[in-house]
């Protein structure tokens, strides 16, 4: 029985340093990290305000809004789902909110009613997918359409605006120097983090993620795991609505326009994969934070506003890109 | 380590078509080839077989020129030559089919064979009636009745296997290489592709013949060559050499025959599943079937006779449309997998890439996936508890791995095979239904695969068996149903019936003996 020896793998024999390096390059959060240092450097070589406090500070509020959307997508990536809808929805969370509270609610009701919005247009996303069997991409993509309307009858051309001090406190009270939402993300992208690694329920969305017919097989719910991560999508983006109108004191019908391309694309940035099984919350948030640095850099920098978008999607290309040539020396190293 | 198989063949003196002489290769991790040996002469099949990872198929990209060789040479009419592509040993008259077949479904026989160089007309535009009539001549010899036109997605697997090597010789090849040619074809495919093969043969072309089926092997080959561990074993003419002595070069040590008779087992008498006229239309229909602990319930039956249909059913992926089921005594209904795994079954598919393993997760990852509250407490994932059992049956079931963190992808088949094995044998299930436990495995860990399902049935796991090799299902079996056309023709117990009897069962010409399996019509 004994000639059937594993072979002496020719990795070792590179020496220890080699070894660190291809486990750190394993872990994809460090890639990003990497990328999102590198990027400061240079920045902070030209702009002497880039790393003040001040700017800093409105570095992390201006991502907590999509920072907190992307723990949810993450989870619904890892899955191999996405939601084209989150958009619609953070502007619906808002705008309810707020029309609930024009219309005479008590606050803590309308914000309840402005984020349980959310799970019910997730669980309807989830069942289009899973149980008609739509694919995510046009259920999605027709619910943001449909929700967008629905803000549009709500909030009627201008939003609702003038909103009570109460409300916008959700949104602007500052805790030890940061304002709320920033601390929402934190705790959010934290339990999100711990959870999506280690907790059996989150585990089960890698195997859907994976292989659902593998998955399937092994007993695991995919069709529940899957409207789960739709139902948690679409409630931290009503979560971030609400919180966006009480930062902003008003409900704009425009807000999140356009958002759920830059949380895919940070969540992607961050390691997740759109086919699904592969992906970690702490990526996902370096990978908004990226975008953000990018953001404040373009502003600081002076370059003209319609560089924005061209930087994001440049930045989401490279990343991928990246990643896709060291899988492909990894698969070639995985051969045996 | 056993003695020598009969002495080696000496070198032949007509002139190989391709000779490699001493090739090595080696792949970050594995020496996949070292100091081999291989050449084939016009006129003749040379068979290839060795273990999964024995390197068979590094040598045979090497001959095609998809890899290079880090050492030795390859020779063309005794002339050395390099290749730094496919193209490049097309053009020297090198041609493989692999073993996944590339052929493109949605397109025509006619356009998959001359895919990439369609002859052309004016203006560029493919010549459509020219590439027809030219795919019409590549295909005569093989005496198959497919129209040019039509789409190969909608033909057998054994015709689709001939277009494609219709395709691969319509480069003009001298040398074909076949890796695992048989794998998903019937009886009567395989019979077809025997008889083209001899034609290839006979018209002077030189033949590689990989396979895992050694009686194939010995009924086809001229010559045979083994490799073990990446290392030349021998060349052996077939016809001097015994199926033993070539198992004992690839294993390396002396082997009882694979699937050896039956040998009378004692099992429970407790019914351990129960199956009482379970039908669903147009897959199976009226099945009943008591399964005691610990017994081994053989099916028997051709491609598409409705064994994998009805064990998906067993198995709550679908519904049946009436019949009942009874686990141990209690009547169940499985709407899902879930289910049947909860009620302590187990399921092995045959189409363990597919719907069987996750490929791009760890070997940890994939045994936890059916365990996934075994290897938990109080919701959270106990990963390291995972790793440790994982590297006991990696040890137990001798997973050739470097550690439970590699990925499944990068493992033979008869290694993802036992992964497959492994993510059941943790749920400790008590009834385990497996399908083509050994399909595409090689003779070592076939042995090894037979010995664990007789040691869990020792144990009193129910073990409901799917096979299309009949030696293993006779030679595991304590109860053999054989299906046709979705129904049970013939229930045997295990010892009492020979395999002629049962292919003509499961031809579907019950009693009467079949000469070959030429009559079988395919039901598929």
């Amino acid at each position: 029985m004994t000639d059937l020896t594993v072979p002496q793998s020719t990795t070792a024999r590179r020496g220890p340093l080699w070894l660190v390096l291809r486990k750190l390059l394993e872990v994809r959060e460090l890639t990003t990290l990497l990328f999102l240092i590198l990027v400061s450097v240079f920045i902070a070589l030209r702009s002497p305000y880039f790393l003040t406090p001040d700017n800093l500070k409105a570095i992390v509020l201006g991502m907590s809004t999509t920072g907190i959307m992307a723990v949810g997508m993450t989870v619904l990536l890892v899955a191999g789902g996405f939601d084209l809808s989150v958009g619609s929805v953070l502007a619906l969370g808002g705008a309810l909110a707020g029309w609930l509270i024009v219309a005479g609610l008590p606050i803590p009701l309308a914000v309840l009613i402005g984020i349980l919005v959310g799970p019910a247009i997730g669980l309807a996303n989830g069942l289009l997918v899973t149980k008609v069997g739509i694919n995510p991409l046009i259920t999605t993509l027709g619910m943001m359409s449909i929700v967008r309307g629905a803000v549009l009858l709500i909030g009627g051309g201008f939003g609702i605006s003038n909103l009570p001090q109460e409300f916008n406190n959700l949104g602007q009270t500052v805790i030890l120097g940061f304002q709320s939402p920033i601390w929402v993300m934190v705790v959010l992208a934290i339990v999100g983090d711990v959870l999506l690694r280690r907790s059996r329920p989150l585990r089960q969305a890698y195997y859907v993620g994976g292989n659902e017919r593998s998955a399937r097989l092994s007993g695991i719910p995919v069709d529940r795991v899957k409207i789960w991560a739709f139902i948690l999508t679409s409630t931290v983006a009503a979560l971030a609505g609400v919180l966006t109108a009480a930062r902003f004191g008003s409900a704009s019908v425009t807000a999140g326009t356009g958002v759920e391309l830059s949380v895919i694309a940070a969540v992607v940035i961050g390691g997740a994969s759109l086919a699904g099984g592969e992906g970690t919350v702490l990526g996902a948030i370096l990978g908004v934070l990226l975008l953000q640095v990018i953001q404040s850099a373009l502003t600081l920098l002076d370059v003209p506003l319609y560089w924005q978008p061209i930087s994001i999607g440049g930045v989401l290309i490279l990343a991928v890109g990246l990643d896709a040539i060291s899988r492909r020396v990894r698969h070639l190293d995985g051969r045996a | 380590m056993s003695a020598p198989a009969a002495a080696p063949v000496p070198t032949p003196t007509v002139q190989p078509i391709i000779a490699a002489i001493g090739i090595g290769k080696s792949f970050p991790g594995i020496r996949a080839l070292d100091g081999v040996d291989f050449s084939v002469l016009p006129g003749e099949v040379h068979a290839l077989v060795g273990e999964n990872g024995a390197g068979k198929s590094t040598l045979m990209q090497i001959l095609a020129g998809v890899y290079r060789p880090d050492e030795g040479e390859i020779l063309i009419d005794g002339q050395p030559v390099v290749f730094d592509n496919r193209r490049d040993a097309e053009a020297a008259g090198v041609s493989i089919v692999f073993q996944e077949l590339s052929l493109v479904l949605q397109l025509s026989v006619a356009e998959n064979i001359f895919a990439g160089r369609q002859p052309v007309g004016r203006f560029g535009l493919i010549d459509v009636k020219r590439m027809n009539r030219e795919a019409t001549s590549a295909l005569a010899p093989f005496r198959l009745a497919v129209d040019p036109r039509d789409q190969v997605g909608l033909l057998s697997l054994a015709s689709q296997q001939i277009v494609e090597i219709a395709k691969a010789l319509s480069v003009r090849a001298r040398v074909l290489i076949l890796d695992e040619p048989t794998s998903s074809l019937t009886t009567t495919e395989t019979e077809r592709l025997m008889a083209t093969i001899r034609s290839l043969r006979d018209r002077g072309l030189g033949i590689i013949y990989i396979s895992h089926h050694l009686r194939e092997v010995f009924e086809i080959s001229d010559r045979i060559t083994v490799l073990r561990d990446g290392r030349y074993r021998g060349t052996w003419r077939t016809d001097g050499v015994t199926e033993q002595e070539i198992v004992a070069e690839m294993v390396g040590r002396a082997f009882q025959a694979v699937s050896g008779p039956y040998m009378p087992r004692a099992f429970g008498t407790e019914s351990a599943l129960q199956v009482e006229g379970l039908s669903r239309a147009g897959q199976f229909a009226d099945i009943s079937f008591t399964l005691h602990e610990g017994e081994i319930l053989g099916l028997a039956g051709l491609v598409g006779a409705g064994r994998s249909e009805l064990a998906q059913a067993l198995f709550g992926l679908t519904q049946p449309d009436a019949g009942t089921m009874a686990v141990e005594g209690h009547r169940v209904r499985f709407r899902s997998p879930r289910d049947a795994v909860a009620a302590g079954m187990g399921y092995l598919t045959e189409d363990r890439k597919q719907a069987g393993l996750f490929l791009a997760m760890s070997l940890a990852w994939n045994v936890a996936a059916p365990n996934l509250k075994r290897f938990s407490a109080g919701g959270f994932m106990r990963d390291a508890e995972a790793r440790e059992v994982t590297e006991t049956y990696m040890r137990q079931l001798r997973i050739r791995a470097r550690s439970v963190e590699q990925k499944v992808i990068g493992l033979s088949g008869g290694n993802q095979q036992k992964v497959l094995l492994a993510m059941w044998l943790a749920t400790s299930p008590r009834i385990l239904i497996v399908d083509e436990p050994t399909r595409g495995v090689d003779v070592g860990a076939k042995a090894e695969i037979h010995n664990v399902l007789l040691d869990l049935a020792n144990q009193g796991v129910a073990i409901v068996l799917i096979s299309s090799e009949l030696p293993e299902v006779m030679h595991l079996s304590d109860a053999i149903l054989v299906m046709h056309r979705g129904r049970v023709v013939a229930r045997f117990a295990g010892g009492e019936v020979d395999e002629d009897e049962i292919l003509a069962y499961a031809a579907g010409v019950g009693g009467a003996p079949i000469a070959g399996a030429a009559s079988h019509e395919d039901m598929a």
